[in-house]
């Protein structure tokens, strides 16, 4: 079910402005990969491009090729609608539908695809929210609104949400950055589980996260303001944290940077 | 720019008692400054209550009187002869037939079509597109009624009536659409009442549609929406209460329109037979009260008039009401 991401020589543009340079990288399945770096390098905007949620953006635009197994996510006969339902994101900030129930937050993916029969519904909500960990906090108040959780269960609401349609891949950009440290402990529990699923990519700023859930870790930089982000080095994490290649590298995650 | 990724909502959601943010009862601080603003924004509200009560006691005071004076069932009558005070005889069953009918009709018309102009002149137009487009439905809202009346009788009867003709000619089998000959109908009016308050509806709904928070649109196109789909998860929810207040404003301001009924509906003759047809004339509680504004010489006369008017602000009040009740029995859902 997980697939790979392939990425090769990605550029990504805000209009005219080029905000991210030439990424080439490999994600593989079943595998955590984060992707660490300072403000505004770029970090969002790429993982962005790997469902092609940059195109809701005015003037976003890629160049270069993004393969997910043996698809080019950006071959001209692919809609990307159809990517976005194989390759799901959760956000920095949780966004649970506050018109919702919180069934009906996790049913929403699934009612888009068609999905109708009450008894499918029930057992996909039940499962993911089991698979969130969530379950057992909210199984007494499924038609409450998903907006009077608290913020982590919130978030984990919406990866609850998300890996309901059962993606292939999923994005999470800085998931836990608003969370209280508990909070943000189940959650990183919960990466580790979903990892036997799916190919997970995550952006944060949490370099012990960085270290504590991912296989894999992306060093973004910038050269400077204005100028485009670049991929620096891209690694097994224990490499990356212990011996990396670039001296940038070892700056930033020491703490010793700009 | 600043990045969009960051963007949050978690600042406008509720608290766990489904209020909204700096909403609890300790939220002044007491100040001098709070204090007086407090003062401020309270009195405004209980003078607004205040005059409201007024308008309804006036109404009540004038109304009472001629309504016991009535000879005949005041709410299910069909006539209006007052003018000998000794023998009244007034009923509203006719003006809330067409008032009804009317702004019914005019809400069919406008409420969809509002709302699809605000969904494309927020979601779907260009940029450069979106803020003419709005500025001319803005345009529509600054045009006098009375110019409205004028161009829906010298203009638009004309070229309505064709269309009035072939409906009786093919759905007159259906009570509604039944020949009665006049050309200055209800349906007519229910149209030009509808071009008339659909500015009201756009306007509110545009607002709401443009706050809709980026978070909520992304989650919805990230869970694999398409744009429709989107803005039916993400747009339509969050908007709703915002289209049923847009919604209740213009129903008031089309059961309440006066010159442009006035001029545009032909007026029944006294005596003539009931029907339910919408290609018919008629009077409105506001037209009717105009129509006859020569002849307020006596108390008893006036206050026939004023009990239709008095009935029209129940209407609207009722017609309020439920909107109110509509919106706060999902408030716990909204924003
Ligand atoms: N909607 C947008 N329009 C134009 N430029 C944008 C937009 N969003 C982001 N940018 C620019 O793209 C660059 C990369 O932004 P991005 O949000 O990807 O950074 P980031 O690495 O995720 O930063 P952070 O760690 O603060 O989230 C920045 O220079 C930013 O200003
Ligand atoms: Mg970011």
């Amino acid at each position: 079910m997980a697939k790979r991401i392939d990425v090769s020589d990605l550029n990504v543009y805000y209009g005219a402005f080029k905000a991210v340079e030439g990424v080439t990288m490999t994600v593989e399945p079943r595998s955590v990969t984060a992707f660490i770096g300072p403000s505004g390098c770029g970090k969002s905007t790429f993982l962005r491009t790997l469902n092609r949620m940059h195109e809701v953006i005015p003037g976003g635009r890629v160049e270069g090729k993004v393969m997910l197994d043996d698809q080019d996510l950006y071959a001209s006969n692919v809609d990307p609608v159809a990517v976005r339902r194989t390759v799901g994101m959760v956000f920095q900030r949780p966004n649970p539908f506050p018109t919702m129930s919180i069934y009906d937050n996790v049913a929403a993916g699934l009612r888009l695809n068609g999905v109708k029969g009450k008894k499918k519904l029930d057992e996909v909500v039940e499962k993911s929210l089991n698979g969130a960990n969530l379950w057992n906090e909210v199984k007494d108040r499924l038609s409450k609104p998903g907006a009077g959780l608290s913020g982590g269960q919130q978030q984990r609401l919406c990866i609850a949400r998300a890996i309901a349609v059962e993606p292939q891949v999923l994005l999470m950009d800085e998931p836990c950055s608003a969370l209280d440290p508990i909070s943000t402990l189940a959650i990183e529990d919960l990466i580790s589980e979903l990892k036997s699923k799916y190919t997970i990519v995550i952006v944060t700023h949490n370099m012990q996260q960085a270290a504590r859930v991912s296989d894999q870790t992306a060093f973004f930089n910038l050269a400077a303001t204005g100028k485009p982000g670049k991929l620096v080095e891209v690694d097994h994490t224990q490499k990356i944290f212990n011996n990396p290649g670039v001296k940038a590298t070892e700056d930033y995650i020491s703490g010793r940077f700009g | 720019m600043a990045s969009v990724t960051g963007v949050s909502v978690a600042d406008e959601l509720p608290g766990p008692d489904g209020r909204g943010p700096l909403s609890g009862d300790n939220a002044g601080t007491g100040r001098l400054g709070d204090k007086a603003f407090a003062a401020a924004a309270k009195g405004s509200g209980a003078l607004v209550i205040g005059l409201v009560t007024l308008v309804g006691v006036f109404l009540l005071w004038q109304a009472i009187p001629a309504i016991a004076d009535d000879k005949v069932n005041f709410l299910t009558s069909r006539e209006w002869s007052v003018s000998d005070s000794d023998n009244l005889r007034f009923g509203i069953v006719e003006l809330l037939w067409t008032t009804v009918a009317a702004s019914t009709i005019a809400m069919l018309i406008a409420v969809p079509v509002g709302v699809a102009v605000a969904l494309f002149i927020t979601q779907y137009s260009p940029r450069w597109l979106s803020r003419p487009a709005a500025s001319i439905i803005d345009l529509l809202a600054a045009v006098p009624s009375i110019v409205y009346g004028l161009w829906g009788l010298k203009t638009f009867t004309p070229w309505f009536d064709p269309f009035q003709i072939w409906l009786s000619d093919h759905l007159g089998w259906i009570p509604l659409f039944s020949r009665t000959g006049t050309s200055g109908t209800i349906l007519l009016i229910g149209v030009v009442l509808s071009i008339m308050i659909l500015p009201i509806v756009t306007a509110l709904s545009r607002e709401v549609f443009a706050q809709t928070p980026v978070t909520h649109m992304e989650g919805a196109l990230a869970l694999g929406a398409t744009k429709w789909e989107m803005i039916r998860t993400a747009v339509l929810p969050f908007g709703r209460p915002g289209v049923i207040s847009a919604a209740m404003l213009a129903l008031g301001r089309a059961l309440g329109e006066t010159i442009a009924v006035t001029i545009i509906v032909s007026t029944l003759p006294q005596g003539s037979k009931w029907t339910w047809s919408l290609l018919n004339g008629g009077e409105t509680f506001a037209s009717r009260i105009a129509n006859n504004a020569g002849e307020f010489d006596s108390p008893a006369k006036t206050g026939a008039f004023i009990a239709a008017g008095l009935v029209l602000f129940v209407l609207t009040f009722i017609v309020n009401a439920i909107a109110r009740i509509v919106i706060e029995r999902r408030k716990a859902f909204t924003e």
